[in-house]
């Protein structure tokens, strides 16, 4: 992925260890890393890049930092995550219904809402499309370890 | 053999095709799978990304269900959830106060009794002899590249599976079904994981290369263990030919679909019909 | 009655600042036993050693306590004193009220109260003292090198123009190390074998010196001056004094097609051969594993065609003693393992690179193969895999160095220099090629090093990229090299005909077997112990016993050679005299009250203690007991430790001493 980053990898932990963490944490290349974990594996100081990520992902949700080119991957993130909370298991319909209208209020894009909307009769027709989606049973208890985990108003 | 069984949402979801085909190899190898009960989504990317309390709480609660229930193994067909699972046990074998505040926000005492094992695994369990012993039509037609994908063996420390540069465990049982492979240079290259919706670019971009590499190495087909990674590469294989001009035309197999296979099972019987791509 | 001398030093301000010496100096006055106290600005200058060996001498005092820093630094000193006022140098005392005292304690009163109770102690010491006199062992003037590359050979001749003999043990069947195996040596471009056969032939033709090539060092025993040597003279199945070297044999063995060990599996040999032409001896050995007249009693072409009858398939390994009085290790090193097969745990290799996989990836001793003008390929350069001319060749450094996740942490210091070597010596060979090296830093320290690796760079047109590679693949017969130029700040692809690998140097294998049975210690990767990396680079914890070259640690040519210099002057300085002396405090059983439990004998680290008998002068047996042996006791006081009778002391250090030091104090 580095070809495509803004900031690779390396100049990433370079800015952290000067201490420069608001410029990593608008870095594009954090939304962009995909988590192949082949960083952490190739690094000869056993440095988690992978889990480094992670944690800039976390730091800039939480301190609302993230830019605008960002958004379509931040906001699958957070639907994703509001999707298991209520449901306890991924309902894949309502993400995908949450996360197209959310970012088309962030970028109007009717392109983007509409995309791939022919994929949903094929998957019908594959029997993988599910109207009603899965729930756990007891969605309550998946409520509160969301809230035990999640002490600052992300969601 | 009888052990837990975790789906995961995707195996539940649009990838049910790799549900049914792993469901009925297993049963005609006398292996019993017992879903775990009331299992909750494992986290995904999306609470890796996002908070990484949540990304241990939430495996951690069904490696409890699991262990509660006395099983000693359970299955995760899926690398996101076995190596999250994995990273979770891990984590609070290392660190007791981890695993006791885990405890107490999942409301479930957490062990880490349960061994997790991914569905190559399982067939190793099951060992090769036997599954050789198992094979009614051996896979002459089948030249597979084998691929693995990020989350199989990588990070190395915590999935401890088996090779991350050169994995041979996907061939292994290849080769004893009867099927051909080749060796090519894509094994472990990331396919564009879960950026599917968020950023198709990346997924069309390194899809490409696996099925064009794969293509060049003279395979007729991809064997994948991973949901995600079939979706990318069936799913949106379209794209990729749309996009870049080119005509793949590569079917890509779950690896139960070609054990299915190979043990007499008719394609219709492994939704091997429902993938996107099929025999060319 | 005692009449101890004791002197306090204020060492200028370090003890006196914080140690009121005037109060300390009235305190221990008083001690029983003392006949004098006084202090004094600088103790071990002129004035100060006057003071002692005057006092010595007025007060006819029978021990000193000097108060001042620590023994490592001036107890010699304070010895030499005594003994030329008279005094047995034995009897003198140091109590360290610097390092452990004035320059650790700030307050004031309570250093005073700790410097009065350490000089206390010292007193109480002394007072026990008996005279001793130093240990003198007769030397055997010859000497042992364990190894024959540039290291060894160096240390070789060093010693034999001395006038000294010399045994050589080398494991190969020829000498010359690792170092005849190079194409061309930085930062000279000398060509290897030019510069270093003479020397070979040196030693091969050297009166004072013996070799033993094709053979290992099987046991030492012994002691500094009075080493037992046993050598395992493998079996060569050729006898080396009738051969006359006229190849016949390995012209006519049928066998060509076994892997060279010199030249790193890329090139071939005979199973009867001389690995190379500029062997010293230049004489053949017979591979046991692959010889088909060894293995199932076939061919026999080799004797068949051998004039001077020197060939002999009931050859057997043999045991050879010698005697000598100091050895020299000279072991050298060997090349990281690239590939997955690992002797340590921790250490995983590079899957990633391909290499054993792709034949075109090579390691840095292999490469230097392929360009030798003696090599398996004369000179050309042609690729492993097809024997085509790389236009394009990767150079990867650091792969296993600098390694803390899957190889080793240490940097192996020679490869920025070969790198850019291999990059010269590669475009000089093809001059459209293109060389590209991948570093993370640029080593080249020594004398002409950075002006060797600029010209790699700005005459030679090596394009250096500052970043790791990540992967290699092979496509089409070409090797996909992907790596970061981090510089440019963004990945960099290569398209190379063959890649070079420059793995990290590790010690040879074997040297932690050969390491105990010389009781010489080595740290975790092997790299055999200096006493003291500074002061003390080719001395070991076993006396007698000294290290140059790769073994101790990685280094270069030059280095190599200054330190075989340097372990060489070390053997001359043991050899200066007919005698060597020992310090005395060593430890002394009592054969009246031993046991003969023997115990410490199990204990001693340094095998020093022996079951022996006392037999009456008639010769009647009358008991068992340990004793020890004075030139290899080291007075660790292990015995003393374990002997449940109390018939293990230790002279300088007796248990009586202790006893009334730690009464003293109560």
């Amino acid at each position: 992925m580095a070809a495509g980053m803004d900031t690779p990898p390396s100049r990433l932990i370079r800015l952290l260890q000067l201490g420069h963490a608001k410029r990593a944490l608008q870095a594009q290349a954090i939304w962009q890393c995909v988590s192949c974990q082949t960083c952490a594996t190739r690094c000869p100081k056993s440095v988690d890049c992978a889990g480094v990520m992670d944690a800039l992902r976390q730091l800039s949700a939480e301190r609302g930092v993230t830019t605008p080119k960002q958004q379509r991957t931040v906001l699958f993130q957070k639907a994703f995550l509001r999707n298991i909370r209520r449901n306890g298991r991924l309902n894949e319909l309502e993400l995908i219904a949450e996360f197209k209208f959310s970012t088309f209020l962030h970028s109007r894009s009717l392109s983007f809402l509409f995309k791939d909307a022919t994929l949903a009769p094929q998957l019908m027709k594959r029997k993988k499309f599910h109207l009603v989606g899965e729930k756990a049973h007891d969605r309550a208890v998946v409520g509160r370890i969301f809230a035990r985990c999640m002490d600052n108003s992300l969601l | 053999m009888n052990l837990a069984y975790y789906p995961g949402c995707a195996l539940h979801g649009s990838s049910n095709d790799y549900e049914q085909s792993l469901r009925a190899c297993l049963e005609t190898l006398d292996v019993q799978l017992r879903e775990i009960d009331d299992w909750i989504c494992c986290g995904a990317t999306a609470a890796h990304s996002l908070n990484q309390k949540l990304a241990v709480a939430l495996p951690a609660r069904n490696l409890a269900l699991a262990e509660g229930k006395g099983f000693r193994e359970m299955l995760a067909p899926c690398p996101m959830c076995s190596m999250q699972l994995l990273k979770a046990r891990k984590a609070l074998a290392e660190d007791e106060a981890l695993r006791r505040s885990v405890s107490k926000i999942v409301e479930l005492e957490v062990r880490g009794d349960t061994q997790v094992l991914n569905l190559i695994q399982l067939f190793e369990t099951i060992g090769l002899d036997r599954l050789k012993a198992a094979v009614k039509a051996p896979l002459g037609s089948i030249c597979a590249a084998c691929y693995y994908g990020c989350l199989l063996t990588r990070p190395a420390s915590v999935v401890e599976f088996d090779d991350c540069e050169q994995p041979r465990s996907m061939e292994k049982i290849l080769e004893a079904l009867g099927g051909k492979t080749v060796d090519w240079n894509y094994r472990t290259e990331c396919c564009g994981a879960g950026m599917t919706m968020a950023n198709e670019q990346t997924v069309l971009d390194l899809s490409h290369k696996i099925l064009s590499n794969a293509a060049a190495h003279g395979a007729n087909c991809l064997v994948v263990a991973c949901p995600m990674c079939h979706v990318n590469l069936d799913m949106k294989q379209v794209n990729i030919e749309r996009h870049y001009g080119v005509r793949h035309a590569m079917p890509i197999y779950y690896l139960s679909d070609v054990v299915g296979l190979a043990l007499g099972f008719k394609p219709e019987a492994l939704g091997i019909d429902r993938h996107f791509v099929g025999k060319a | 009655m005692s009449r101890i001398g004791v002197f306090i030093c204020w060492c200028g301000e370090n003890i006196a600042r914080t140690v009121d010496v005037e109060e300390a100096t009235k305190q221990v006055a008083q001690f029983p036993g003392v006949r004098c106290a006084l202090n004094y600005k600088y103790m071990c200058a002129d004035p100060g050693q006057t003071l002692v060996r005057d006092k010595i001498a007025s007060e006819r005092l029978d021990a000193v306590v000097v108060a001042s820093c620590s023994p490592h630094m001036h107890l010699r000193t304070f010895r030499n004193a005594a003994q030329l006022a008279g005094l047995n140098p034995y009897r003198v005392e140091m109590a360290n009220i610097r390092e452990q005292c004035s320059w650790v304690h700030p307050d004031r009163t309570q250093a005073t109260a700790k410097a009065v109770q350490l000089i206390r102690l010292s007193v109480e010491k002394a007072r026990r003292d008996h005279e001793l006199q130093p240990i003198r062992v007769p030397v055997t003037r010859r000497a042992l090198v364990i190894g024959g590359g540039v290291a060894g050979i160096q240390a070789a001749l060093d010693i034999a123009n001395s006038g000294y003999q010399v045994v050589m043990v080398e494991r190969e069947p020829s000498i010359g190390g690792k170092m005849a195996g190079l194409s061309e040596t930085f930062p000279t471009l000398d060509c290897s074998q030019c510069i270093l056969t003479p020397r070979m032939v040196e030693v091969g033709q050297h009166p004072n010196i013996r070799l033993y090539s094709y053979s290992e060092v099987e046991a030492v025993s012994g002691y500094v001056g009075n080493f037992n040597v046993t050598i395992r003279q493998k079996a060569r199945y050729v006898d080396i004094s009738k051969c006359t070297g006229c190849g016949e044999c390995w012209n006519v063995c049928p066998l060509k097609r076994n892997r060279s060990e010199f030249d790193y599996g890329l090139g071939f040999r005979p199973a009867i051969y001389v690995p190379f032409p500029q062997a010293v001896p230049a004489r053949p050995v017979i591979d046991p594993k692959t010889c088909a007249k060894l293995i199932r009693n076939g061919c026999g072409l080799c004797i068949k065609k051998c004039k001077a009858e020197a060939i002999n398939f009931k050859d057997q390994d043999k045991l050879v003693e010698e005697k000598v009085g100091a050895v020299v290790i000279a072991t050298g090193y060997k090349l990281y393992n690239i590939g997955k097969a690992q002797d340590r745990p921790g250490l995983e290799g590079y899957g990633e690179y391909g290499y054993g996989k792709y034949k075109n990836v090579i390691d840095s001793l292999q490469f230097e193969r392929l360009i030798s003008a003696s090599g398996p390929t004369v000179g050309e350069l042609k690729r492993p895999s097809d024997g085509a001319l790389p236009k394009s060749v990767v150079f990867i450094s650091c792969v296993g160095s600098r390694d803390n996740a899957k190889g080793l942490a240490y940097c192996s210091k020679i490869c920025c220099m070969y790198t850019a070597k291999h990059a010269m010596l590669y475009k000089h060979k093809v001059h459209d090629g293109q060389a590209h090296v991948f570093y993370m830093d640029i080593r080249a320290g020594g004398k002409g090093y950075e002006e060797f690796v600029r010209r790699a760079i700005e005459q030679d047109g090596a394009q250096y990229y500052r970043g790791r590679v990540s992967k290699i693949t092979e496509e089409n017969g070409k090797l996909i090299v992907r790596g970061a130029d981090t510089l440019a700040g963004e990945p960099v692809t290569i398209e190379a005909d063959m890649v070079v690998l420059a793995a990290a140097m590790r010690p040879a294998d074997g040297v932690e077997q050969l390491a105990q049975k010389l009781n010489v210690g080595y740290d975790e990767y092997g790299f055999l112990l200096e006493s003291h990396p500074k002061l003390r680079p080719v001395e070991t914890s076993a006396a007698g016993v000294y290290i140059c070259g790769a073994c101790q640690a990685p280094k270069d040519i030059p280095e190599s050679v200054a330190q075989a210099s340097a372990a060489a002057s070390k053997v001359l300085i043991t050899f200066s005299a007919s005698e060597l002396t020992r310090e005395p405090e060593i430890a002394k059983i009592n054969e009246e009250t031993c046991a003969a439990c023997f115990a410490c004998v199990h204990a001693c680290p340094y095998h020093a203690i022996e079951q022996a008998e006392i037999r009456t002068p008639r010769g009647v047996f009358v008991k068992r007991t340990a004793r020890v042996n004075p030139g290899l006791c080291m007075g660790c006081g292990t015995c003393v430790a374990v002997c449940p009778s109390k018939s293990a002391d230790l002279e300088g250090f007796t248990e009586q001493q202790i006893y009334s030091m730690v009464e003293s104090l109560v």
